[in-house]
């Protein structure tokens, strides 16, 4: 069925389909719409779920933890100011296993205030444990919604996940989407199944301390478990393009880089703009690329080598910065640059926080100044004296 | 039903579970060794009134046959028992070590 | 000879061999209340001393189904814990939750309040001994006036704290919750009660209960009960309810025993001055009119 739907409304249906059986959620800008649908889908009967109306995100997680150490499927959704309120609740969703899933509306984070989209929120949790996906469009939001329970709820992965949509551009943009059918959808995912659950039968202690002795590795295997989605993710994509026949392409999607000379990685909803900009250039002649980071968790950091090892010179293009040093996501494929012994020219371009438009101009640009190079790290089009070249 | 003392008391890296859950009363370890008193029932003088049993914060005391025993394995020798009984029927005896 | 308080508990231990100090009053709350909710209860404790003393894999002290939340965490994943089980389709369980006085007046209330205000099915039991004992002793929003603690030292110019306990009790009552209590486990059938009732009603049930610490109250471990009884006989406490928009006081001393002996005893009051003993007094009877007053007997 074609539905004209915002990202945040696709990832909604997603939702629907993957049938959470609690939904902890408290409102933010701009997730509300996914909370907001899920509520209407409970109240008109076709979403059975416990939705909980809960008084803060510190407490939306850890009911969803709660309900997952019941063995419940469990759903919540936030951003920004929100994600940081839980931060706690990562670490400690991610450290017992439970593979809950959580929409983030990526957004700017205060100070300034500020509501519109940039990844500064989830890019600070890169090491909390969770899978982390990129959605670029509503279709892929939606998607990823389904697949999200079948990958975090694989038992070499039992891991949280969380689906990270572009603030407004993103999550309240209209596309035409297409929705799954539900008896393909509950094909496709069958219902959650774990031992690692509250058990009448054969009783638990849950999430225990652990001394210096095992810590050490449950925190390995943890570790373990989100590399393990790398299979998984492929595996998932696998099935649901048998079943519903949109095809993905794992943890990273290149275009035009198998001879690509300059190319841009970056990730989210801008990516489109990229492909477009490469689109033009190479009618001049400018062979460009681009590799979008679909999941910045488990790393693709082969995927990323692999498409970058021939070109020139390459950019990675970020709405994020690590204060005092680069953007993370710069620093992430420069390691898995030097891990691959790939040696290419590569800068950093931040841009967008707080929601700060990135033109078609500024990503010309991008590919020009890397060919003639420039500074390593790139505030697009800041002014000033120092770096707004 | 309560926790018990297990055989199995470490852990290699395939026997350490992957995630944060396990067998509920998992027990490895005694707390005798907290004691420098211990607690003596005089079961001449017990009526089995079941105060002591009530009051324990470590659950260690039981009635059996209408008196009071005491599991020392897990007996941390607070005294709460002898303090409680109205008829004076527990002591507190110095540990032997 | 027929104890009716042990008589209406499960014989089986659910918190045992846990490493809690000798004569620690917080242990024999969550031993005595698993005793009257059975197997079929799923404790929630958030980091805490109860949790530290009783979750050491491999060391894992509760038979029943047990997990540790966050600290900010027990009423909001009570809420999650109940509202899973429910959803598959399990009945017949008790989603209890204990923490402490620092877990619950402050960290915890946000969670908690949120909890009452949805009226989740739950127990929420709060083992107040009046500090922050887990961590070394310091100050919480249940530490009573005048009480020496780490970071509330007794000193020349400041004695102890300086402000009164926060009324967990009617702070939880004004969210017009379905069923509230106190309780002293000085008092363990009164205690026991409380929960018994507590179980067989619909909705969240909040009990608060005194249970004092020895190593951070400065009293000899043997004098936990003791001194858990004394606090309700000389007013300082006192055992009352909460239901159907009513308070309603359990436990009505004859007469008060001495403040002064109560406070004398424990090492966190020896500083105090007669005059701050005074204030104490005087705090009491004004509690205790406004009780005589708003109370059923």
């Amino acid at each position: 069925m074609k539905k004209f739907l915002s990202g945040n409304e696709a990832f909604a249906e997603g939702i629907r389909l993957a049938r959470p059986q609690v939904i902890s959620a408290y409102p933010i800008t701009p997730q509300t719409i996914v909370v907001e649908r899920l509520s209407e889908m409970v109240e008109d009967g076709s979403l059975e779920a416990e939705y909980v109306h809960v008084e803060s995100e510190h407490s939306a997680l850890s009911c969803a933890i709660g309900a997952s150490a019941a063995g419940a499927r469990a759903f919540t959704a936030t951003s920004s100011q929100g994600l940081l309120y839980m931060a706690e609740c990562l670490y400690y969703a991610a450290g017992g296993r439970f593979p809950i899933v959580m929409m983030n509306a990526d957004r700017s984070t205060a100070l300034p205030w500020n509501i519109y989209g940039d990844q500064r929120d989830s890019l600070s949790q890169l090491d909390s444990g969770w899978i982390q996906a990129y959605a670029e469009n509503a279709q892929e939001a939606l998607d990823l919604a389904l697949m999200s329970y079948r990958i975090a709820e694989n038992k070499a992965v039992s891991t949280p996940f969380m689906a990270n949509l572009d603030g407004f551009v993103l999550t309240h943009t209209y596309e035409t989407v297409d929705i799954p059918d539900r008896e393909k959808a509950d094909r496709f995912l069958p219902p959650y199944e774990t031992d690692n659950r509250i058990d009448f039968d054969a009783p638990k202690n849950m999430a225990f301390s652990a001394g210096p002795d095992t810590n050490y590795i449950f925190k390995y295997k943890e570790h373990k478990g989100v590399l393990a989605a790398r299979e998984v993710i492929a595996e998932t994509e696998k099935a649901f393009a048998e079943i519903f026949g949109r095809k993905y392409t794992g943890l990273t999607e290149n275009y035009l880089t198998d001879d690509a000379e300059y190319i841009i990685v970056t990730l989210g909803s801008i990516a489109g703009l990229c492909r477009e900009t490469a689109d033009k250039l190479r009618k001049n002649g400018i062979k460009a690329g681009v590799v979008r980071i679909r999941y910045m968790r488990p790393f693709p950091g082969e995927e990323i080598s692999d498409a970058l090892r021939n070109a020139k010179a390459y950019a990675v293009l970020e709405k994020d910065i690590s204060f005092g040093n680069e953007g993370t996501v710069f620093t992430n494929v420069n390691s898995a640059l030097k891990k691959a012994d790939v040696s290419v020219r590569g800068y950093n371009f931040i841009g967008g926080l707080g929601g700060r438009n990135i033109s078609a101009g500024d990503i010309e640009k991008i590919y020009t100044d890397i060919a003639n190079g420039t500074e390593s790290v790139n505030f697009i089009g800041i002014g000033g004296g120092a770096n707004g070249k | 039903m309560r926790p018990y003392i297990r055989e199995k008391k470490s852990f290699t890296f395939d026997e350490v579970p992957e995630n944060t859950s396990f067998e509920a009363g998992y027990l490895t370890t005694v707390n005798s060794g907290w004691r420098s008193i211990r607690p003596v029932i005089n079961s001449a003088k017990c009526v089995g009134c079941e105060q002591c049993y009530l009051y324990c914060p470590d659950g260690v005391i039981a009635i059996k046959e209408g008196k009071a025993v005491i599991d020392y394995d897990f007996c941390k020798g607070c005294g709460i028992c002898a303090k409680i009984c109205r008829i004076k029927a527990i002591g507190m005896e110095a540990e032997r070590k | 000879m027929a104890n009716k308080a042990a008589e209406s508990i499960s014989r089986e231990e659910f918190f045992y061999g846990h490493k809690a100090c000798a004569g620690c009053g917080g242990s024999l709350a969550v031993r005595a209340a698993l005793k009257v909710l059975g197997p079929r209860a799923v404790s929630v404790l958030p980091a805490g001393c109860m949790s530290a003393v009783g979750f050491n894999f491999p060391q894992l002290c509760f038979s029943n189904n047990s997990i540790i939340s966050t600290f900010a965490g027990t009423a909001s994943m009570l809420t999650g814990v109940e509202a899973g089980l429910r959803a598959r389709g399990i009945k017949d369980f008790t989603a209890v939750g204990f923490a402490g006085d620092g877990g619950t007046a402050d960290i915890g209330i946000q969670a908690l309040s949120g909890a009452i205000d949805r009226n989740d099915n739950i127990i929420y039991i709060c083992y107040d001994n009046e500090a922050y004992m887990n961590t070394g002793i310091q100050k919480s929003g249940l530490t009573p006036f005048g009480a020496k603690t780490t970071t509330t030292p007794a000193g020349r110019n400041i004695h102890g704290n300086i402000r009164p306990k926060k009324n967990m009790f009617e702070i939880a009552a004004a969210h017009d919750i379905p069923y509230a209590a106190t309780a002293s486990v000085g008092y363990i059938y009164d205690f026991i009660q409380k929960i018994q009732k507590a179980s067989q009603i619909q909705g969240t049930k909040y009990i608060h209960v005194i249970a004092p610490c020895p190593t951070g109250w400065g009293v000899a471990p043997d004098e936990t009960v003791e001194i858990a009884k004394e606090v309700v006989d000389c007013g300082l406490w006192y055992l009352a309810e909460y239901e159907n928009g009513e308070f309603r006081l359990n436990h009505k001393p004859k007469e008060f025993t001495s403040v002064e002996d109560y406070l004398k005893k424990q090492g966190r009051f020896r500083h105090l001055t007669d005059e701050d003993i005074q204030i104490i007094s005087a705090s009491r009877d004004k509690k205790w009119e406004y009780i005589n007053k708003n109370f059923e007997l």
